[in-house]
């Protein structure tokens, strides 16, 4: 592929993907150009990509200091953590079991995780919130992780790669002496690394820049995941300081792209194998 | 001492009998090859041995103790899959060592990282370790034994599978196609190697093949299964020679077996051309009955003074033999023969040829498959002869 010469066609067809590319990086492209601007630049008629003064460091500064940034990331990290942690822990059991083990209840089980996938968050929201509120749990991490820790995405996703899996192999297991829990542990989830880091980057990605839940469950700063701390930050700031409000947008959104960047390999991967196109 | 035995397994898969009543009995150090064509219940015998599966009824005894009830992991039993199924995340000898890790070693001293800190692990692992170079010396792969199987190539992923069920000295091997993904090179070096194996260990084997020749050559024993049921259970040579049932006779044998209808008369006599077979007459029930003759036993002649008239249809050349297809002229019948290439010096398809078959070595199957015993009437060929 590497010693291609430059054809027609695929000239053509290069220059298709960055248009596309392009289109689709476009927002983020006029953020970073914006976090730059000062408020004047912002709201003048000329259009710009390159600021004419530079002003990212005051930019950046704001973003830093009139709300807590280290603790806006830190709840992001704890959430999409804990909620990772908790789907994966749920679902590799449980997909095993409906990929590998032969029961009655497995064809009810599978018509229930398909209709899972169906019902959308914003349909059970009041019922959690009131029970959350009954509860008293409002204003925690419980209740930013709780409803997620369930993930029938997460079921699907290892339930087509583990049914990849040869028969062999557990076979082998089992004859070696391992329990059921064991071959989950030793056999299976070593090997379901790819299917694992691609369901971690739809998961992350997902809660990291949700502010549905969190707006419902968190009115405490102290709670406030990313998206949430940008609300606050904007009301902070009566909505039109959009020079520091970019800036602290392009902080959050930092992360993700670099875990993506660094992921990217296996991610790919993970949606190949499992047949799934993301 | 070491053997074991299976007492009228069954086994159905929604309202399908997969096995109808399967009875072996191995005895110590005994290599049984069982072989049928796909389909017929073997892997899924093997299956129930290693209690992977469970039979609908039977029992299964290994030293006497029965184990039918008994998990997978308590029964004691190694086995080697098609795939190998090898730990693709573990190297050659973390995979050799899991068996004797997960037996040898307790819960808490299999725990990652806490693990190592528990008394007496360290150790049970230097002895797991000893164990391990010491069968991966055996099986000369000690070179790869920090290799991952997907750096390996097809023979040498099989040695280690073959390590990794030989390691804790299992009380029963089995073993399911294990050669079947090799190359054919190198798949008769590995039946040598396997047979070899299996001499040292002195553990009873069975082993499911489709391939009759790998059944032929390693076995001390060869089970034929066709259609869930264990047809006949013998030497390679009594499979071969002296076949119980019709399917056996049909399965067993490159070229296959020349099996042709026929009649027997009111006193048993069978006639096919010139060749006249008695069988014992207390039998006598259902007319119909089928020859079966080997191809090396079915000879050519010159046309006419008796001989079946037959044509050549095809000769295959394989080196040290010459197959003929010919044709039968009268039934349209394809017979093979099996001749020498000095024979087959001359002839041409078109041709046509007599044929005679050897009446000592003609077998004689009743209509529902059983052999009939059956001896080739000498009065009758010598009348023929001299008349």
């Amino acid at each position: 592929m590497t010693t291609q010469t430059m054809t027609i066609g695929r000239l053509a067809r290069l220059a298709l993907l960055s248009l596309g590319a392009l289109l689709v990086l476009a927002p983020y492209i006029f953020m970073l150009s914006t976090a730059g601007k000062t408020q004047s630049e912002i709201f003048a008629s000329s259009l710009s990509l390159i600021p004419h003064t530079w002003n990212y460091l005051a930019n950046f500064t704001k973003a830093f200091t009139r709300v807590s940034m280290p603790m806006l990331l830190w709840n992001g990290v704890v959430v999409c953590g804990m909620i990772l942690v908790l789907q994966v822990l749920v679902a590799v059991p449980c997909a095993y079991a409906m990929a590998k083990m032969k029961f009655r209840a497995a064809r009810v089980m599978m018509a229930l995780v398909m209709l899972g996938l169906l019902v959308p968050i914003h349909a059970t929201a009041l019922p959690l919130y009131v029970a959350f509120d009954r509860l008293s749990i409002l204003n925690s991490y419980l209740a930013l992780v709780a409803p997620f820790s369930i993930s029938v995405f997460a079921i699907f996703l290892f339930l087509q790669f583990f049914r990849a899996m040869p028969d062999d192999l557990i076979h082998a297991a089992r004859l070696d002496g391992m329990s059921e829990l064991g071959i989950v542990a030793r056999v299976i989830v070593p090997n379901a690394w790819p299917a694992v880091t691609a369901f971690a980057i739809f998961s992350v990605v997902a809660h990291w820049n949700d502010l549905f839940w969190p707006l419902i469950v968190v009115t405490n700063q102290a709670y406030a995941t990313p998206p949430l701390g940008l609300l606050f930050f904007r009301a902070a700031e009566a909505g039109d300081d959009y020079g520091a409000l970019m800036a602290a947008t392009l902080i959050i959104t930092l992360p993700l792209v670099l875990v993506f960047l660094l992921a990217q390999k296996s991610f790919v991967e993970g949606i190949t194998m499992t047949g799934l196109k993301g | 001492m070491s053997m074991f035995s299976l007492r009228d397994i069954t086994k159905s898969f929604s309202g399908n009998a997969i096995l109808k009543g399967v009875s072996l009995e191995a005895g110590d150090g005994e290599f049984i090859a069982m072989v049928g064509p796909s389909g017929c219940g073997k892997s899924t015998l093997l299956r129930i041995v290693a209690g992977l599966d469970h039979a609908d009824a039977g029992a299964i005894r290994i030293n006497g103790a029965e184990v039918s009830h008994l998990p997978a992991a308590d029964r004691n039993i190694a086995m080697v899959f098609q795939s190998y199924a090898l730990y693709p995340h573990l190297t050659a000898g973390q995979n050799i060592a899991v068996p004797l890790a997960m037996r040898n070693l307790s819960g808490s001293q299999r725990l990652p990282l806490i693990g190592r800190f528990m008394p007496g692990q360290r150790r049970i692992c230097a002895d797991i370790q000893r164990q391990v170079q010491a069968m991966a010396a055996s099986l000369k792969i000690d070179h790869l034994l920090d290799r991952k199987p997907g750096q390996m190539s097809g023979g040498q992923r099989q040695r280690v599978a073959l390590a990794r069920a030989m390691v804790r000295n299992p009380s029963v091997f089995l073993m399911d196609e294990p050669l079947s993904n090799l190359d054919a090179n190198l798949r008769v070096h590995a039946r040598g190697e396997i047979v070899d194996l299996h001499r040292r260990a002195g553990v009873p084997t069975l082993y499911v093949t489709h391939d009759q020749s790998e059944a032929l050559s390693m076995a001390d024993r060869v089970a034929v299964m066709i259609g869930g049921n264990l047809l006949q259970l013998a030497s390679p040579q009594a499979i071969y020679d002296d076949p119980d049932h019709i399917e056996v006779a049909r399965f067993v044998g490159q070229p296959r077996i020349n099996l042709l209808a026929s009649q027997r008369d009111a006193d048993g006599t069978v006639s096919f051309g010139n060749l006249r077979l008695t069988s014992a007459s207390d039998t006598i029930g259902d007319p119909r009955v089928t020859l079966g003759v080997r191809p090396e036993f079915v000879r050519l002649r010159a046309e006419g003074e008796g001989a079946l008239a037959t044509r050549i249809e095809r000769l295959e050349f394989l080196g040290s033999e010459v197959i003929v297809f010919t044709k039968l002229s009268a039934i349209g019948e394809t017979v093979l023969a099996k001749i020498s290439p000095a024979e087959a010096r001359g002839l041409a398809a078109g041709q046509p040829i007599g044929l005679d078959m050897d009446p000592s070595h003609v077998m004689l199957f009743a209509e529902d498959g059983r052999r009939l015993a059956a001896a080739p009437l000498k009065a009758v060929l010598r009348e023929m002869v001299h008349g």
